[in-house]
This record gives C-alpha cells, structure tokens and sequence, in this order.
C-alpha cells in the first residue's frame, strides 16, 4: 500500500522578483506626526529584505539634528483632520498638550520615539542620509547630527546613490 | 486548508505554508521547517523561537521583530543575521505561529 504525501508547501521567502528592490524616502517634515509614516515605511521594507535609504532634507533634518530629533511636536494648527475648531490650536499650550497626547498614544502601541525608531532601522541596514544644503542653510556639519548618519551629500549624490530605487517623498 | 506531512509530522497549513494550528508544532518540527528555509538551528535560534512561542501563549498573537528585541532581549541586527532578509516571517515560520500582524 502506497501513501500519498503531499509536497510541503514552503513560503517563498527568497522570491526572485523581490531581489534587488530598493525604497529611497526623502523625508522633508519635521512634525511628530510627518516623521512617522517615513520610519514606519522604513522599518517595514527592512523587513521584507528590501534595501531602505532615507534622506532628511529642509525641516526633515530635526528628525537626525541631536538638538531637535528628540523634540520633534505635532500641532492643531492648519490640520482639520482634528476636527477641532482651528482657533483652539493657536492657544497657548495647546501644541505641547497635542504633542504628549500623540506621543503618548504612540507609545502605547509600543512603537519607539523618533531617535530609538531611527537607532532600530539602521540596526536593520537601513541608511540614513543628510542634505547638504539643508546642512548649509542652518549652519550644521556632521558633529550636530546623529551619529550614524553615513553622510552630508547633495541632492545629486542621493539620486545617484538610490539608481533604481522606488521613490517615496513625505 | 491543505494538509500536509513533515518529518513525520501531518500539519494543517496555510497557502503560503504557515502552520495553522499551532499546537502541531513541537521542536523536532520546528527543526525541520527551519530546515525548509535553508536556516540550521543554533541555541541562539533556539533562544528566539522559544520566546516567541512562550510570548504566543500568552498575548494570542505573532510578536514583532521590535518586540522580540525589546522583550527577548535579542537585538534587531543579531535577528537580521539569523534569519537574514525577512526575520520576523522566518521566525514565525519556524515557530509555527501565523506572521505578525503589528506594524512595528
């Protein structure tokens, strides 16, 4: 008497059309809640096995800036999708108490705080990069921002760096 | 759902290959689904994939490779290294656990 033993059905996890993909971010925002959506993009490709560059230009840079990155604030203020009376935002405090509010629910998911979620993702192999003239603009060199940042390059250098990658802007 | 066999092991699986019912798994079958993805199993392996499973048992559901690093107390890089390319599906895989659902 024979058996039939079906195949194991194994994931494909090394699928071939997945090799070589590469996600460039540029990350142009340094609001709490415009630094999240890069980062938490990010982390997910690494995930997936996909090559992951971000590159932190204008207001983007106080997400990698020492001085800012762990300050970063989310406010009412020119947002509707709070449904609150936009007068309500311009009140004194109000910026701080929507920020702790948002961090706060950030936290409670377990997702990390800007500087430990960026501290996860190059420990993933992702790359960060910073722009050089956002660097000139506000008269930082690489002393002023994270460590692990690999360099302070133009806008040309990201381009030529991230050939074939799918582009996200945030 | 297909059915199917593994070192002697009948195991309900998914499409993809997941382990449905996780209390099929034990570790002679863990070893041979590693097996399947090219991975050998080490102490340190083994380190992960018994916090997942325990975790499971407990929170009903797939940690995440931050919650593996945080709570098992393996860091992000050593995961990547282990189980190169996509941790936290491999990690599941072998532990017979669905993938994580969580984001982050």
């Amino acid at each position: 008497m024979t058996t039939n033993v079906e195949p194991a059905i194994v994931p494909n996890f090394d699928a071939v059309e997945g090799e070589g993909r590469k996600i460039a971010i540029i990350c142009s925002k340094g609001n709490l809640d415009m630094a999240y959506p890069a980062l938490i993009l990010g982390n997910a490709a690494l995930g997936e096995g996909v090559e992951v560059h971000l590159f932190f230009t204008f207001w983007g840079f106080d997400m990698i800036n020492k001085k800012t990155m762990g300050d970063l604030k989310f406010t009412m203020l020119g947002n509707t999708a709070t449904h609150m009376p936009q007068g309500l935002g311009g009140l004194p405090g109000m910026t701080a108490m929507a920020t702790s509010r948002m961090k706060k629910s950030i936290a409670d998911l377990d997702v990390p705080e800007v500087p430990e979620f960026l501290d996860q993702i190059v420990a993933s192999g992702g790359h960060l990069w910073a722009c050089r003239l956002s660097a000139d603009m506000n008269r930082l060199g690489i002393d002023d921002i994270r460590d692990d940042v690999e360099g302070i390059i133009s806008a040309s250098d990201f381009i030529e760096k991230t050939a074939g990658a799918q582009l996200l802007f945030i | 759902m297909p059915v199917t066999t593994l070192s002697g092991h009948q195991i309900h699986v998914n499409d993809e290959g997941f382990l449905t019912d996780p209390s099929e798994w034990d570790e002679e079958l863990g070893t041979a689904l590693a097996a399947q993805i090219g991975i050998t199993m080490t102490d340190e392996h083994w380190k992960v994939v018994r916090y997942l499973r325990a975790d499971f048992a407990t929170q009903g559901e797939t940690a995440t490779l931050r919650r593996v690093s945080t709570n098992g107390g393996v860091p992000v890089k050593q995961l990547f290294a282990m189980f190169p390319q996509k941790p936290a599906k491999k990690m599941a895989y072998i532990a017979g656990l669905p993938k994580p659902q969580g984001c982050v």
